[in-house]
């Protein structure tokens, strides 16, 4: 699916530029998000993630570029769009000396979820983050996942048919996190549009499309599969060995190598063709007395992508510089 | 303005403060601590000042002076001493403010010459104290030389008017015993109010940035004005609580006067609340930082309330420019309003004057703070 070709784009960001002082911390990002597509945003720490979300929120004035969500431009109607989006910032932000129903009732107010609907939609909420029966605890007391899944619950309360999550799942076990995911699509099957960051690099493979975004710049944007496929620019082999260091220094010099990087005990070689190098990098790495345990073709996960493409996007800034 | 969103901020807030120690000592036990704290405190009554004497004659005459101190109620005497050193030591002890020094030729020099000196030795380390003490003393002194001298006209068949044709005889009105709790009380309630309320909003807005919250609440519809009243009203009905036990223990406990009414009292009061929770809540609104807002509340509200609002000291007395600084002071009018509805038990039409300062004041405040609260991050 391409959410980007889809005429009732839900989000819509044309050269966006956020500028704080001298620092560019968005700089000419475009992309359309799709009626009911989960797109993940990706990318390092401070790589301008939450920021774009800000934006989108209208918590933060673009410095340059437009942005369009449920077709109202952002800028100039910031409190028209409120009404249709739900929003969990990256720092956990509902009140913590208020119990679970304390914050539910706090919320449903502020949106003024209809007064015969919200015990039902507060039942639906207590029940999707599974707090059934804690009700009355005080939410400082509740652990990470707990507290995430309740902050997904008052985003969700009065039904926006949008919604953006500020990297939800960090700091959350790896149970509670697949979890979250599992919500996530089942409000998307609902028609939610759902733009979610994360710096889990995995987590891009539970996303429609995924946009890896670098020092403020979008540097790709497309499917798990999509990505996997053409992003990378290559193919990609798996090297196991004794001797690391001098191995992937004379990979770094082989022929038919773009590059190559370790990856836990093994090298991950990407080369311009798998077939050719299967046939010729052994016999090269012989010659310097190089024996590589094992050598095969493996399919590149969506950490392979983003390694790969964030340090090409290095080397090209360094170069301009 | 939608109700159901102020209400919302309103009980969310209420829910805050009550789990909050802080909060709650700042809204229920200042007000008591302060008002027992300065009611008892400050006082600019002298009674029962210790002294010593030291009488070097020690006739009928010099003792009869000491009898009129000793029934005086502005002095107690701690000590008789038997020389000078005495006195100092006392005076350097702290046990004794005041040392009366009667000359060994006191009944001797009033009976030849009709006059004789009597020496007042004052702690000038308080110089407030020895100026009133000193001024007691003279009056005593001279009650005793009004005796003297009546019985010495007795024995000249002489009666008094004949030497005094004419007398002052001043009556004060409104805090007849000249008591100075009642004219201090009132003014109190004025700096607690004044130091409650400013406190408790200071910590509101920033309290939400701090924390982390106020990212989502911005990011919702909430309007401005929802968030500024849905947050100041609790604070409002705090106030008005805090006000009635200052007027409870004002009234029942230091049994000061209360001669006006009560509608006065809370239509004024409540102006008053809304001028200081109002600047409580923009310096919150501006500075995002409890502590750093806070401080500044005590400085823009304790303060001014204090020391220019004529709670203790009279504007009239001050240097001439500092008067004209007083006039900004939004306490000065309050304190004004509220002794006059205790004291003088004075209505609204008596009160238009201040009242309409406070409530322009009030009006300016408010929409302040109702311009400076941003829903944005940058």
């Amino acid at each position: 699916m391409s959410g980007s070709e889809t005429a009732d784009a839900q989000i819509v960001v044309d050269n966006l530029v956020k500028r704080f002082g001298s620092f560019v911390a968005v700089d000419h990002v475009s992309f359309r998000v799709g009626h009911g597509e989960i797109m993940g945003f990706l990318g390092p720490n401070g790589a301008g993630k939450s920021t774009i979300i800000r934006t989108l929120c209208g918590l933060l004035r673009p410095s340059a570029g437009r942005v369009w969500v449920a077709g109202i431009d952002v800028a100039r109607d910031p409190e028209r769009v409120r009404e249709h989006i739900g929003y969990m910032s990256q720092k956990f932000s509902l009140y913590r000396d208020l119990s679970v129903e304390e914050n539910l009732r706090f919320f449903g107010g502020i949106y003024r979820v209809p007064r015969a609907e919200l015990p039902e939609r507060m039942r639906f909420a207590i029940d999707m983050a599974g707090l059934g029966g804690r009700e009355k605890t005080l939410v400082a007391t509740l652990a990470g996942g707990w507290q995430q899944r309740l902050a997904l619950g008052c985003a969700v309360l009065h039904r926006p048919p949008i919604l953006f999550l500020d990297e939800p799942t960090s700091g959350v076990e790896p149970t509670s996190r697949r979890r979250f995911w599992d919500l996530i699509h089942t409000l998307a099957a609902d028609g939610v549009t759902v733009l979610v960051s994360t710096h889990y690099m995995d987590e891009a493979e539970y996303c429609d499309r995924a946009a890896l975004i670098n020092q403020g710049r979008l540097i790709a944007i497309g499917s798990p599969e999509e990505l996997k496929h053409t992003a990378l620019g290559g193919e990609l082999l798996l090297l196991e060995c004794e001797a690391l260091g001098p191995t992937l220094a004379a990979l770094r010099q082989a022929p038919g190598v773009i590059d190559s990087s370790v990856f836990g005990n093994a090298i991950h070689v990407l080369v311009d063709n798998a077939e050719r190098s299967l046939r010729e990098l052994p016999a090269y790495l012989e010659q310097r007395s190089l024996r590589p345990s094992r050598l095969q073709r493996i399919d590149p996960s969506l950490e392979d992508v983003f390694v790969r493409l964030i340090a090409a996007d290095m080397v090209k800034r360094s170069e301009a510089a | 303005m939608r109700w159901r969103r102020l209400k919302a901020i309103a009980v969310k807030e209420v829910l805050q403060t009550w789990r909050d120690p802080r909060s709650l000592m700042i809204a229920l036990l200042l007000p008591f601590t302060q008002m027992f704290l300065f009611g008892y405190g400050v006082n600019l009554d002298l009674q029962h000042l210790p002294i010593c004497t030291f009488d070097r004659e020690g006739s009928q005459l010099s003792q009869d002076l000491l009898k009129h101190f000793q029934a005086s109620l502005y002095f107690a005497i701690v000590h008789n001493v038997k020389a000078y050193p005495e006195i100092v030591a006392a005076i350097d002890r702290a046990d004794c403010r005041v040392g009366i020094v009667i000359p060994p030729d006191f009944s001797e020099r009033l009976n030849d010459s009709g006059t004789a000196s009597v020496q007042a030795i004052l702690d000038g380390t308080d110089d407030n104290t020895a100026n009133i003490a000193f001024g007691y003393a003279a009056s005593v002194v001279s009650g005793f030389s009004n005796d003297v001298q009546l019985s010495w006209l007795d024995r000249q068949g002489r009666t008094l008017q004949q030497v005094q044709p004419m007398t002052v005889q001043s009556r004060v009105w409104f805090n007849e015993d000249l008591v100075s709790r009642n004219f201090i009380i009132p003014g109190l309630v004025a700096v607690i109010m004044a130091l409650v309320g400013a406190q408790l909003t200071s910590l509101t807005v920033a309290r939400e940035w701090e924390r982390g919250t106020m990212e989502l609440l911005v990011s919702t519809p909430v309007q401005s004005s929802e968030v500024m009243f849905g947050k100041l009203i609790p604070y409002l009905m705090l106030g008005w609580l805090d006000a009635a036990f200052c007027l409870v223990i004002a009234v029942l406990w230091f049994e000061v006067p209360f001669r006006g009414t009560l509608l006065t009292l809370f239509l004024t009061t409540t102006l008053f609340l809304a001028v200081v929770l109002s600047i409580g809540y923009l310096l919150s609104v501006v500075i995002r930082s409890q502590v750093g807002a806070s401080q500044i509340a005590l400085v823009v509200t304790l303060l001014p309330t204090t020391l220019l609002s004529g709670y203790v000291f009279p504007i009239d007395q001050m240097p001439s420019f500092i008067q004209d600084v007083t006039y900004v002071i939004y306490s000065r009018y309050y304190v004004t309003i509220i002794k006059a509805i205790f004291l003088k038990g004075a209505g609204i039409s008596e009160l238009l004057m201040p009242i309409l300062f406070l409530v322009v004041y009030a009006v300016a405040v408010v929409a302040l703070a109702a311009r400076a609260f941003r829903k944005r991050l940058d």
